[in-house]
């Protein structure tokens, strides 16, 4: 119950925050999410830990929000989007969106003391569609470029690609999607979706 | 001339064949991967090889071995990597990025005791990673089919070509003590491998078919590498 209004104000908090930084610049938002994100892990103890539910809730709360999962799903599906049912389209990015946050909080559980360059904005002002690059520092080790697709949407900027070292979400899921969907249709795809994110359950 | 024409008739056959064996088997898959059963077989027998004997041992070696002492094993191959590096990017004409390349072997040879220590990288010079695979494709080859390659991993016949030429052109096979240069091998070959450990548990939680997963990826990566991170982003459909 009470973990329930907790992650109730939690969201509501978020959506607070989102309306007030409508304004900012995508590249200004992709720093203030990521360092708030990197903040919280560092600083709470659960997830130090190793709890990964907590990670995933701190995800769920603070990223998830900002991002575009339809357009994510709609990219990754090619295509195949269009030969989706409206019920096909919103359960595939549900799971989609599952299997891409617990992935992000699977990668972010490894993060130690990396630091983050963000890169200056290179792109009109006007735009609406803008690339925002970053780079984490590695100690010993080679930079990764992480570069964010953003869009600009009802006011609000939201990212619906992310580029790690030159190896794009969307399009490394292009191949695995049509490959389902060749093998077993848009149901048989909603259905590997599910099962690789746990049966379903809830 | 008889001869000749039932020959070419034979040579159709065939083609047409292969043609439909490829459809059976595979049906419209990747055009990078047109030896997808091929390589799928290659990559159960490195699941099992790997899975079962390496990746253990070189989990074991992470776990187990002092940090500064991974490190230092890192730094050594790496310098090494830079020389490359710095060659192949000459090969290729990127003279920006073969100096800094070449300014990193020169500074950690040097100064980081051959190369133990990565002063360079401490003093801001950022680490390269052009290959004779990328001087290939700079020089207008193009990747060719994709690979999977037993123990070696993911390649393509070009990248896979710039390997054996690395492995010919040393230095460590110039080495001539055979122990000595055995043990180089075997211990660079772990620290190759450990360093791909902590991406594969991302890949095991995103993927749905690693294999597919891998390939993309890795074809990805090279073109970016390539490219120099001027790939057009992209966006098919929608």
């Amino acid at each position: 119950m009470s973990m329930a209004i907790r992650i109730m104000l939690a969201a509501l908090a978020a959506i607070f925050t989102l309306s007030v930084h409508a304004q900012e610049a995508p590249d200004a938002m992709v720093k203030r999410v990521s360092q708030d994100v990197l903040q919280t892990i560092k600083s709470d103890p659960k997830i130090q830990s190793g709890d990964q539910a907590r990670i995933r809730e701190v995800m769920e709360v603070k990223l998830a929000p900002n991002f575009d999962f339809e357009r994510m799903t709609a990219l990754a599906m090619g295509r195949n989007w269009r030969q989706a049912t409206p019920e096909q389209q919103k359960r595939l990015t549900t799971e989609f969106k599952t299997l891409l946050v617990r992935t992000y909080s699977g990668a972010l559980s490894q993060y130690r003391d990396q630091t983050i360059d963000y890169k200056p904005l290179r792109a009109d002002p006007n735009s609406t569609d803008v690339i925002v690059r970053t780079e984490v520092i590695r100690q010993g080790q080679p930079p990764v470029q992480i570069d964010y697709g953003m869009e600009k949407k009802d006011g609000a900027w939201k990212a619906y690609d992310v580029v790690v070292g030159g190896v794009s979400l969307v399009t490394n899921y292009r191949d695995e999607f049509s490959e389902q969907v060749r093998a077993g249709g848009i149901d048989g795809l909603i259905k590997t979706l599910t099962t690789k994110n746990g049966g379903g359950a809830k | 001339m008889k001869k000749s024409r039932s020959m070419a008739r034979l040579l159709s056959v065939g083609a047409s064949v292969l043609l439909f064996a490829g459809c059976a088997t595979t049906g419209p898959a990747s055009p990078d991967d047109p030896f997808e059963p091929w390589n799928r077989a290659m990559y159960e027998v490195h699941q099992v090889v790997d899975g079962n004997v390496i990746k253990p041992a070189v989990q074991a070696y992470v776990d187990y071995t002092p940090k500064p002492i991974q490190q230092t094993i890192r730094n050594f191959f790496g310098n090494i990597d830079d020389l490359f590096s710095a060659i192949t990017g000459l090969m290729s004409g990127k003279f920006d990025l073969a100096g800094h390349d070449l300014g990193r072997v020169i500074v950690n040879t040097l100064f980081g005791i051959g190369g133990l220590i990565d002063v360079a990288s401490d003093g801001g010079i950022p680490k390269g990673d052009w290959d004779f695979g990328l001087a290939f494709g700079a020089w207008g080859f193009q990747q060719g089919p994709y690979l999977f390659v037993p123990l070696l991993g993911p390649t393509t016949v070009r990248d896979g070509t710039g390997w054996v030429a690395r492995a010919y052109t040393g230095p460590i096979s110039y080495l001539p003590d055979v122990p000595t240069r055995n043990i180089l091998y075997g211990v660079g070959a772990v620290d190759l491998r450990a360093q791909a450990l902590s991406a594969e548990s991302v890949v095991d939680q995103a993927a749905l078919d690693r294999y597919t997963f891998i390939r993309r990826a890795y074809l990805q990566r090279r073109q970016y590498l390539l490219y120099e991170g001027k790939v057009p982003p992209d966006k098919e459909e929608q």
